[in-house]
Formats: structure tokens, C-alpha cells, sequence
């Protein structure tokens, strides 16, 4: 790990704090508010792989148990783990990482169709599976029901994961971050 | 001393610096070119963030291709945003970054940061955030950072570029009092002007060796 | 720097270690689920919210804490209520706000620094399984320090947008935002490593 890694893991973390900064669009009919900070994750695994990006939302969700407001909304501390979404934000985190995985085994014929299956894998996934888990646990309710729970949110979450394949295959053409690694 | 030897440096098989031999001895010395023209590259060289793909560039007793970790303890580099090189989000916890790695006892490390930080008028930011300081107080920070290491040479890598014309003159300032040997690379033919020696780089190689009053007049004509 | 959702007191809470108040917090978690009766759960949970004038706060702060989870408290008492009893229902949201109170009052004592130092500190034996705890504080103290100056570019791509009439397009505004960052960032390693950064 050489001090340019390190600078990126930082850099994607302060990133995802950012986008925690645009105020949350809310969808039309079902009125679900989508923020654009789970594009952090998606981003940091498509951009710097798996080992880089998930560092990277690891430092960050520990910044926000240590108390740093920087959740979209402001929230932070301990207190958002034990909520029902904390399973989603330290699902990130596992998110960022197999999101990379897949991008690094796809990257030298990544196109839009690899691309975007890598994303959705990740960051719907397996996101969903992790997040789900936690509040079936913490609701006390079964895994079936927080799914059905969960499934409004999904719309929002295929908008980011055409975002993030965009922008990966963008940034793929200007910066290739990931074939310099290996 | 700076010794560079036959150096060239390569890029893709792109040839950024084509065989450049001299030394340097004076105390001031500005650095010139087009974009491109690779005198950042030169500077680079010169405390070892680049490596020479041929030749040897040594400075003082240090060979930059043996020595790269001495190297950048004995010639600072300050870069054209400050922005890019304060790591720390406390102004005392930045300049505390360079010492730490010096291993230098608690008290010594407090002295240099009192001392440096009264020398550019930044005592009472001890404690500040660094990003609400102004452009020119970041520049200042970034050359504090630099200069608590005690390093024998400080190379500035276009240091007004971005301040506007106040802070532009806090910097020059600044950099004019330093007892170090200084290298500025720098558009702004001012800010060079009083130099002892000046080279204007152009595709690689120096075009021109001069004091300022034939080099500066030699690169305007160029880029007309 | 962001601030961290502390308040300064001089409180007995205020004053305790860090590390000591993340270790009571984790016991306090796993403590809950331990105990099945709503009664002594009760009782926990009126000893949290009484820390809370006890370190200086008054119970607008404390309400700060509970409002977010209280539709959630809510819900889990429904579920319960409808799959088991009112009992079992008690000791679901008893436990979870005691959790979250006690977290919050963790939160609310504790500079972001002094967390972070301990953190620093906790990870020291890590070092041997290739850890290097210089470079993890190096990494925490950069995202605090390039939040301000990320969102900074981000304000300027998208000024820069809205005079081209795309500033409705998210991708106009990301992949910019992503290439910024990446150059910063390299402009940052250089920095860093010529100030000769080099824990190894």
C-alpha cells in the first residue's frame, strides 16, 4: 500500500461525505427519498477495486461511529448502526468491495453490459442481502417481509447504478486506475 | 551543489528531458518553459519524486538514485496548490506532519512549529482549521511544512500562480528572505527577475543558461 | 475541520476515556439482548436517560436522540404486538432505545479527536498483521481535511454546469467530480512524499 493508496482510500471517503451533502430527491408516486451518497460506494469499487474502495467506505463508516455527522442528513455516531438502515451502511462497505472485484475481473473488456451487472451485483445485491439481514434482526421480522419492505427503495438504487456504470466507463477512458494497480 | 550528468527521462517511450548535463551552484535560480517543456520534470529530479531513466543527478553528497529518502529531507519542495499539500485539518497538526516522520522529541517539534509559524505571522492559527485560512496563509502553511524540516534547498514549483497580487507579494517575500539555496519554477517573469541564474527549458533540453537580464528577454522572444 | 456532533461539558462522562465509554457501550449492547424481562430493561433504560441531566443535558438533547428511531420504536412494538404480546413488545423497543440513548450520550461526550486517538491506540497491536497504524491516521485525518475542499469542486463543477444548462444532469456533475479528485489526489501522494512521509 503505497501513499497513493492511501490517498485515494482517503480521498473516496471524503468523496462519499460529500455527496451526503446534495439534499435527497424524492421520487415521484411512491415518495421514497433517494440520496445520492450510496453512489460513494458504487463509485470507490468501480474506480479503485476491491481492495482500495472497500477500505475506503471502511474508513468512512468508522468516521461516522466515531461520531462525525457526516451521513447524509447530518446523522452520525453509534446510534445510526442500531437503526434499521445500519445494516445498508456497513453493507457498503462489503458493497464497495465485491463491486471491485468484479470490475477488476471484468476490466480489460469492461463495456456497459459487464459493467453495469458488476454494480448491480454489489451495490443491489448483495447490498440488499446484507441490509435486509439487519433489519429482519433488529424488527424482529422475517427476511421475506424486510425485503418486501425494502423493495421501494430499489428504483433509486437502479437510477445510481446507471450513474456509476457511466461514470466508471468515463473514468475508466481518462484515469485507469485499476490496470495500474495490477 | 546540483550535479545532473547525461540525464534523460523517458515516458512511454516519449523523451520528457533529453540529456541535460550542468550544475548548479548559485542561490537563486529561476526555471522557465512552455507547458510541457519539462522543467517540472527537472525539478522533480532534483528531490527525487523523479527518476532519471538515464544519468545520474546528484545534490550535494545525496545520488537521487541511491539516497531518494535523504534526498527529500535535504531539498523541500513547495507545490503550486497549496491546497494539495496541507494533509492535516489542524494548521499545527500540518506542519507537525514532516517532523513526526523525523522522529524529533514532543518539545522540539512544538518549538519549530512556535518558531515558524511567528516567522510567517500564522502564531494565532495555531489551532485553526486549515482550510478557512486564505490562499495566501495556505501558501504560507504549505512553506512552514516544508521548511521546520530544515532542508538545505526548497524548490518552488509555480508558488503565486494561484494568490491573487497581495498574497503573491506575501509569497515572494517570503521566499526572497530564505537563507536556502531556492529554485522557482515560475510564469511570472517578476517573481524571477533579481535571480542569480536562469534556464529556460524548451522540448527537453535548456534552450538557454543565462542571468535573467539575457535569459528573460531570450524566452519572451521564443514565445512570441 | 467538520465538527462532530459533541457538546462540551465538564462532566463525569465528559471526562472518561474514550476507549472506556466505546467498551461500556459495546457491553451495554450485548447486555440487552441477555436480559428477557421488560421490568429490569425498564429500569436500564431510566438509568441511561438519567445521565443525561447527570452529564449536562437537558431532555430536548435527550429527545434529539430518541425522535429518529421513534417511528421505528413504534413499528417494532406493532410487529410484536402482533406476533407475540405486549410483554415481548416492551422488551424490543426497551432494549434498542436504551442502546440508542446510551450510544447517543457516547456521541454526544466524546471529541471526534479523542475517539480517534484511542482508535489510534487500540489499533497499535494490529501493527504485526501489517497494519501500519501512521498510515491509518494518516488516511482519517485526510477525509476530514479534503471534505472541505472536495465539496469546494464540487460547488465549482456545478456552477460551471449550470452555465452550459447541465445542471440537471448527476453524470455531468460525478465524472468531472471523480476525475478532480483523482488528479487532486495524485497532486496530494506527490506532496506527501516529498515531504518524505515514509512510515515503513
Amino acid at each position: 500500500m503505497n501513499t497513493k493508496d492511501i490517498v485515494y482510500i482517503a480521498l473516496f471517503a471524503a468523496v462519499t461525505a460529500v455527496f451526503g451533502l446534495f439534499p435527497p430527491i424524492t421520487l415521484p408516486i411512491t415518495g421514497v427519498p433517494v440520496t445520492a451518497q450510496s453512489l460513494g460506494p458504487m463509485l470507490a469499487g468501480a474506480i479503485l477495486g476491491a481492495r482500495r474502495g472497500g477500505l475506503s467506505i471502511l474508513l468512512f463508516v468508522v468516521l461516522v461511529a466515531l461520531g462525525l455527522p457526516l451521513l447524509s442528513g447530518g446523522r452520525g455516531g453509534f446510534g445510526v448502526f442500531l437503526g434499521a438502515t445500519g445494516g445498508f451502511i456497513v453493507g457498503w462497505v462489503i458493497s464497495a468491495f465485491v463491486i471491485g472485484l468484479l470490475i477488476e475481473k471484468f476490466w480489460d473488456s469492461l463495456h456497459i453490459f459487464n459493467a453495469a451487472l458488476s454494480i448491480a451485483v454489489g451495490g443491489i445485491v448483495v447490498l440488499y442481502a446484507i441490509g435486509n439481514l439487519w433489519v429482519s434482526i433488529v424488527v424482529d421480522v422475517s427476511y421475506w417481509q424486510a425485503t418486501v419492505g425494502a423493495a421501494p427503495f430499489l428504483i433509486g438504487d437502479v437510477i445510481k447504478v446507471a450513474i456509476a456504470t457511466a461514470a466508471c466507463l468515463a473514468v475508466r477512458r481518462a484515469y485507469p486506475l485499476i490496470s495500474r494497480a495490477r | 551543489m546540483i550535479t545532473l550528468e547525461n540525464v534523460t527521462v523517458e515516458f512511454d517511450q516519449r523523451r520528457v528531458l533529453d540529456d541535460i548535463s550542468l550544475s548548479l551552484s548559485e542561490k537563486r535560480i529561476g526555471i522557465v518553459g512552455a507547458n510541457g517543456s519539462g522543467k517540472s520534470t527537472f525539478v522533480r529530479l532534483l528531490n527525487g519524486l523523479q527518476v532519471a531513466s538515464s544519468g545520474t543527478v546528484r545534490v550535494d553528497d545525496f545520488d537521487a538514485a541511491k539516497d531518494g529518502r535523504k534526498l527529500r529531507r535535504h531539498v523541500g519542495f513547495v507545490f503550486q496548490n497549496p491546497d494539495n499539500q496541507i494533509v492535516y485539518p489542524v494548521v499545527e497538526e500540518d506542519i507537525a506532519f514532516g517532523l513526526k516522520a523525523l522522529k524529533l522529541p514532543k518539545d522540539e517539534i512544538d518549538r519549530r512549529i512556535d518558531e515558524v509559524l511567528a516567522r510567517y505571522g500564522l502564531s494565532e492559527f495555531r489551532n485553526h482549521p486549515s482550510h478557512l485560512l486564505s490562499g495566501g496563509q495556505k501558501q504560507l502553511l504549505a512553506i512552514s511544512g516544508v521548511l521546520v524540516m530544515a532542508p538545505r534547498y526548497v524548490i518552488f514549483d509555480e508558488p503565486t500562480t494561484l494568490l491573487d497580487l497581495r498574497n503573491r507579494n506575501r509569497v515572494e517575500r517570503a521566499i526572497a528572505e530564505l537563507d536556502q539555496t531556492v529554485i522557482t519554477v515560475s510564469h511570472d517573469l517578476d517573481l524571477i527577475a533579481g535571480y542569480d541564474r536562469v534556464l529556460v527549458f524548451e522540448n527537453g533540453r535548456i534552450a538557454c543558461d543565462d542571468v535573467p537580464a539575457i535569459a528573460i528577454p531570450r524566452y519572451r522572444e521564443m514565445m512570441a | 475541520m467538520i465538527a462532530g456532533l459533541y457538546i462540551d461539558g465538564n462532566s463525569a462522562l465528559h471526562r472518561a476515556a474514550a476507549g472506556l465509554k466505546v467498551l461500556a457501550l459495546v457491553l451495554l449492547g450485548t447486555g440487552v439482548f441477555l436480559i428477557p424481562d421488560w421490568p429490569v430493561l425498564a429500569v436500564l433504560l431510566v438509568t441511561v436517560f438519567i445521565l443525561y441531566p447527570a452529564s449536562g443535558f437537558g431532555p430536548r438533547i435527550l429527545w434529539a436522540q430518541i425522535r429518529p428511531i421513534l417511528w421505528l420504536l413504534a413499528l417494532f412494538f406493532a410487529v410484536q404486538l402482533w406476533l407475540n404480546d405486549w410483554q415481548a413488545g416492551l422488551v424490543v423497543i426497551f432494549r434498542l432505545a436504551a442502546i440508542v440513548s446510551f450510544a447517543g450520550l457516547v456521541t454526544l461526550t466524546t471529541r471526534t479527536s479523542d475517539m480517534l486517538a484511542a482508535l489510534e491506540r487500540a489499533m497499535k497491536p494490529l501493527a504485526r498483521f501489517g497494519v501500519n497504524p501512521e498510515k491509518v491516521s494518516l488516511a482519517f485525518s485526510m477525509v476530514l481535511r479534503f471534505i472541505p475542499v472536495i465539496a469546494q469542486i464540487g460547488h465549482e463543477i456545478r456552477d460551471a454546469q449550470r452555465a452550459r444548462g447541465l445542471d440537471k444532469s448527476v453524470l455531468a456533475l460525478v465524472v468531472p467530480l471523480i476525475i478532480r479528485t483523482l488528479k487532486t489526489a495524485d497532486d496530494v501522494a506527490d506532496a506527501i512524499d516529498a515531504r518524505s512521509f515514509d512510515p515503513d
